[in-house]
């Protein structure tokens, strides 16, 4: 009897020479085309701009001591009673797929918080899918919906995703100019001025990354109207809702008319400080829903299970400490305002999220400028506006979710970068 | 004034033009209601939470829990301040349970606590016995990890 090793062996010699002798045998036949392996790329993803804000990440990690307002996410650690919840379950080996739209329990709780949060019914069975964060859901709809050629309204500056994954799908990316005038909402008059026939999807993200504003019931109701006029889907990305400082947060789809054509989007990264469990979900029309669960399961199976587990420990006693973290990004918010208002930079008051958009047009300098100035000069980073959109060009944003004395320092830095260009 | 008071016990430093800004308050208003909270003794003082075994340690720590017979009008309270006017007592609380305070005692080592315990607390009028146990090491002080070792992770710039 031979050991495993010699029979191995063999396997390996008789698999050698196989190889070779196929390599060998193709080169004669071959053409003289030269693989290259970045001619593989589609066309449509090599024409995909690159994140504005690559480049300012790299400049900025070279740089030693810098004060970093330039991250797009909580300074909190997840709440240890979420982390142990996940731990927990880590130990007693749930370790296992769940079921495709995600487990049962978390999707009747996102159920029961969309209803005590936003007013919104949902059936956890069929209207509830559990993704891999937001970023997941919005890519899944606009795959689901778009025929090629279909225009989707993005109001702009806005987070850097909507564009290139709207390509991806097939999708004409419109975008619908917000402005400083109006606290950057969107106006029910912009969005017609975009609409053409092929018009087909709204995103709707507030409160806004980058700007930090927010729709009211009273800015969102005439939009309802355009969108029930035009026949189109809202893709309500939602992420920010709790962060919401004067009053609360209203979903589009809570509005008369709006429940079939929204998808609401949300998650846990922002409220419950979550960024790196990638966990988000969509509800909307059963219809739609279903087919996103068609190519979420055949491109995901399933978000993380431990990440679920988290999710369920989150919704069920996790408001005290979000209501917390809450509070104290409003101090902050107001603390930075302040600063800014005192710098002379006009700076509209933002109401949700945790950044801040002031305008640098009077310092004379493109955003981008602006950014990589104050950073070489005052070692503070920024992201300029125009990662965000033409529009954002012009303005530079702001985290406030960074140490109170961090956002004093920053603030100070940034007086005397200002103090030398006007 | 709920909101300021959580402020000040986060960050005792924390300068009344900023509590104000933080609050949306004004400075003047804020500084007004810091002298009033301060004259109802709402506000004890502000102090620094040492760690002090960083730098070589500062003496022994030890709780003593003691069971008293109370006094006919006066219950604990009069047991408690002979405890409390002692300089090197740092807290007492009243309890509920097996005994009936519980005080802490800092020292410069083991045996002047235990002497203080033997010759002041234990030969107490109406104390009727105490127990006394060392603090070997601190992990968590009101509410701040000693050693907190959750550093900052997130990448510099995220969109």
């Amino acid at each position: 009897m031979t050991g495993h090793g010699g029979g191995n062996v063999a396997k390996k010699d008789s698999f050698l020479p196989k190889l070779i002798s196929r390599g060998s045998d193709q080169k004669p036949v071959g053409s003289t085309k030269i693989w290259d392996p970045a001619a593989c790329i589609s066309p449509v993803v090599q024409a995909l701009p690159p994140s504005g804000i690559r480049k300012f990440f790299d400049l900025v990690s070279q740089t030693e001591g810098v004060i970093s307002l330039g991250i797009g996410e909580p300074d909190f650690v997840t709440p240890w009673h979420i982390r142990e919840a996940s731990v927990y379950y880590l130990e007693k080996g749930h370790t296992s797929y769940t079921s495709n739209w995600g487990m049962p329990e978390l999707r009747e709780e996102i159920a029961r918080y969309l209803y005590r949060r936003f007013n919104l019914d949902y059936a956890p069975e069929n209207e509830i899918l559990v993704t891999v964060g937001v970023s997941e859901a919005v890519d899944l709809a606009f795959r689901t919906v778009l025929n090629p050629g279909d225009e989707v309204l993005i109001p702009e500056p806005c987070f850097v995703s909507y564009r290139p994954c709207a390509i991806l799908a097939g999708g004409v990316p419109v975008g619908v100019p917000t402005r400083a005038e109006d606290e950057f909402r969107l106006t029910a008059d912009a969005l017609r001025a975009a609409l053409t026939p092929r018009s087909k999807v709204l995103v709707l993200a507030f409160p806004s990354n980058p700007t930090g504003a927010v729709m009211r019931q009273e800015d969102l109701e005439p939009i309802a109207q355009v969108v029930n006029e035009h026949n189109l889907l809202v893709i309500s990305d939602e992420i920010y809702a709790e962060l919401t400082y004067e009053g609360q947060h209203v979903s589009i789809a809570s509005l008369e008319g709006m429940f079939d054509r929204t998808l609401v989007m949300n998650g846990f990264s922002k409220a419950f400080a979550m960024t790196g469990w990638r966990l988000g979900y969509t509800a909307g029309p059963k219809p739609i829903i279903e087919a996103m669960c068609k190519i979420h399961q055949y491109a995901i199976m399933c978000a993380p299970t431990q990440a679920q587990r988290a999710g369920i420990e989150a919704l069920r006693r996790g408001e005290p400490e979000m209501q917390k973290m809450i509070r104290s990004y409003d101090q902050r918010r107001r603390m930075m305002l302040r600063g800014f208002r005192s710098l002379g930079l006009n700076c509209f008051e933002p109401q949700g999220a945790f950044y801040m958009f002031p305008s640098i047009q009077q310092t004379g300098l493109t955003s981008e400028e602006f950014a990589e100035r104050l950073l070489m000069e005052e070692k503070v980073a920024v992201v300029p506006g125009s990662a965000f959109g033409q529009v954002g060009e012009g303005f530079i944003r702001c985290c406030y979710a960074a140490a109170p004395r961090d956002i004093e320092e920053a603030l100070e830095r940034i007086r005397c970068f200002v103090s030398r260009l006007l | 004034m709920r909101e300021i008071l959580e402020l000040l016990e986060q960050d005792g430093r924390i300068r009344p033009e900023e509590i104000a800004v933080r609050l949306d308050l004004d400075p003047g208003e804020v500084k007004r209601v810091l002298r009033q909270l301060e004259k109802e003794k709402v506000v004890l003082g502000y102090k620094t939470l040492v760690n002090w075994d960083r730098v070589g340690g500062n003496g022994v720590t030890a709780v003593i829990e003691v069971r008293v017979i109370p006094e006919r009008e006066v219950g604990f309270e009069k047991v408690a301040e002979r405890i409390y006017r002692f300089p090197q007592v740092k807290s007492v609380y009243l309890m509920s349970g097996t005994y009936d305070l519980l005080v802490t005692i800092e020292g410069k080592n083991m045996k002047e606590v235990a002497f203080f315990v033997a010759e002041k607390l234990a030969t107490l009028e109406h104390v009727q016995g105490t127990t006394t146990h060392f603090v070997l090491k601190k992990y968590k002080q009101d509410g701040v990890i000693f050693e907190n070792n959750e550093e900052d992770f997130r990448l510099v710039v995220t969109p």
